[in-house]
């Protein structure tokens, strides 16, 4: 497959339309569908409980065209969150117990908001999670987005499908491991991924083909040593996770040959104790129009949450979407698969 | 054309249990605990399987391994050093019968 410079979108794709991704996903051919599958666990539906997490989408904007990206996201894509939609945010924050607040994209930095918004949520002292994809970090224009992470306390979560070029320039760009490299060096002078520093680094892992992913404690381990070995690069955690069958992974699994098939190992490798901790049964995901998801994958299949009077930020109730029923589907059995997989890596 | 070998027979493996139950489960309990982590890790023991399918030549094990080698994190690269020890051993291995051959020649040549 030929590195991306354009979104699907931008290129008129029609798999780009979440409708036609569902149809493809939902044709079950001959697998259990996922609710029924879902009851091995002892519970009858997938509900959410006491929300922990508020992961909020910035926008689909983005410096890279990843090639498994389930945003579909680009340096093409103007979907941005508005300073209103921020605000709204900010208000329901206020209103609620919830502790954390997950940031994410596209490339949340890129967002004109971003400082301002980060400033605000660390006023109402909540936790900030930055999911942030290295290479924007060492852009022009960007190269003080370390400091300020820093001082603000950000967590940040960074993906690196691997620890050499190779895998990794194939998934995300020529070029991508060399920029990250330097971003987590900068990231490290600063404290980040030291222990004692306060200052939490995380890396991502995602398979760079079609094939499950590694157990997260031995991979961590190859990690660690090959970064420190090569680089001097340290972090905190590895979180392995397994790429979904929506979006332009989708695209790559059809063009290639390979979605039967994995939709096959995914069902196969249904794991009913990764399925008792799924992220939404905690995590509720915002888009960048302020509508309300029960994750980032439902959102980017426009499958908002069940409840009619809380389905936007503007309208957040925590009372009724704490135990709302969750929608889903056969993509979900992309985070049940063997130890399971979420926006914090394994769930087992 | 039919074949010998069919990539959809990798699946009725188990099939073999069929004909000695007990025998098969012994294999599978022990099978299992041979990959598990230990002195080495799963990716080591999934690249030494690896090496040791491209030594006797089994599509299936170097289908199932390949894949395995992957989900374990391992790279083309490192995959591709491993089927080297399996070729430089059979390679080597020929080659040391060498000495055979000479201690034959030697005998039989004045
Ligand atoms: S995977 Fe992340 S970094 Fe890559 S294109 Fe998508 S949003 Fe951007
Ligand atoms: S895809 Fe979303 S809705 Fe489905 S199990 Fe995963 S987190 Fe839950």
């Amino acid at each position: 497959m030929e590195a991306r410079h354009k979104s699907m979108k931008a290129f008129g794709n029609e798999l780009a339309a979440p409708e036609v991704q569902l149809e493809i996903i939902n044709r079950k051919n001959g697998f259990p569908a996922f609710d029924s599958k879902y009851k091995d666990t002892g519970e009858d539906k997938l509900r959410a409980g006491k929300i922990e997490i508020l992961q909020i989408n910035l926008g689909k904007m983005c410096n890279q065209v990843c090639k498994h990206c389930h945003v579909d996201a680009g340096p093409d894509r103007k979907e941005i969150m508005s300073r209103e939609t921020m605000e709204q945010c900010l208000t329901a924050l206020k209103n609620s117990d919830i502790e954390t607040v997950d940031l994410t994209g596209g490339a949340p930095e890129m967002n004109p908001d971003f400082k301002w918004f980060v400033t605000e949520i660390k006023k109402l002292d909540k936790h900030i999670i930055v999911r942030s994809n290295l290479t924007i970090l060492v852009t022009n224009g960007f190269e003080d987005y370390p400091e300020f992470l820093a001082e603000n306390q950000v967590e940040i979560v960074s993906s690196l499908p691997y620890y050499k070029a190779s895998f990794t320039d194939r998934q995300r760009g020529s070029g991508v491991f060399e920029k990250s490299i330097k971003a987590m060096k900068i990231l490290n002078g600063l404290g980040y991924g030291k222990e004692d520093s306060g200052l939490i680094f995380n890396l991502v892992y995602n398979p760079v083909g079609a094939f499950l992913p590694p157990g997260q404690e031995c991979l961590e381990k190859d990690y660690k040593r090959e970064l420190a070995k090569n680089f001097g690069i340290v972090f905190n955690n590895l979180y392995t996770i397994t790429n979904m069958p929506i979006s332009r992974y989708l695209e790559y699994l059809i063009a290639s040959g390979n979605y039967e098939e994995y939709m096959e190992k995914l069902v196969n490798a249904f794991n009913p104790e990764a399925a008792k901790n799924v992220m939404c049964k905690y995590t509720l995901s915002v888009g960048w129009n302020g509508y309300l998801y029960d994750c980032d994958f439902n959102q980017m299949l426009e499958l908002k949450v069940k409840t009619e009077n809380s389905r936007h930020i503007k309208d957040f109730n925590q009372q009724i979407l704490e135990g709302r029923e969750i929608i889903t589907g056969q993509h979900c059995f992309g985070c049940t698969a063997g130890a399971g997989s979420s926006c914090g890596g394994e769930l087992t | 054309m039919e074949t010998y070998y069919d990539p959809k027979d990798l699946k009725k493996f188990s099939e073999i249990g069929e004909g000695a139950p007990e025998l098969w489960k012994k294999f599978n309990d022990w099978y299992s605990e041979v990959f598990k982590e230990g002195a080495l890790s799963e990716r080591e023991k999934a690249l030494i399987a690896l090496a040791v399918a491209h030594a006797v030549q089994c599509p299936y094990c170097i289908d199932a391994y390949t894949q395995a080698c992957l989900e374990k994190g391992a790279d083309l690269e490192q995959m591709t050093e491993a089927v080297h020890v399996a070729s430089a051993i059979r390679g080597g291995a020929s080659l040391v019968h060498g000495v055979q051959m000479k201690n034959v020649n030697k005998k039989l040549t004045m």
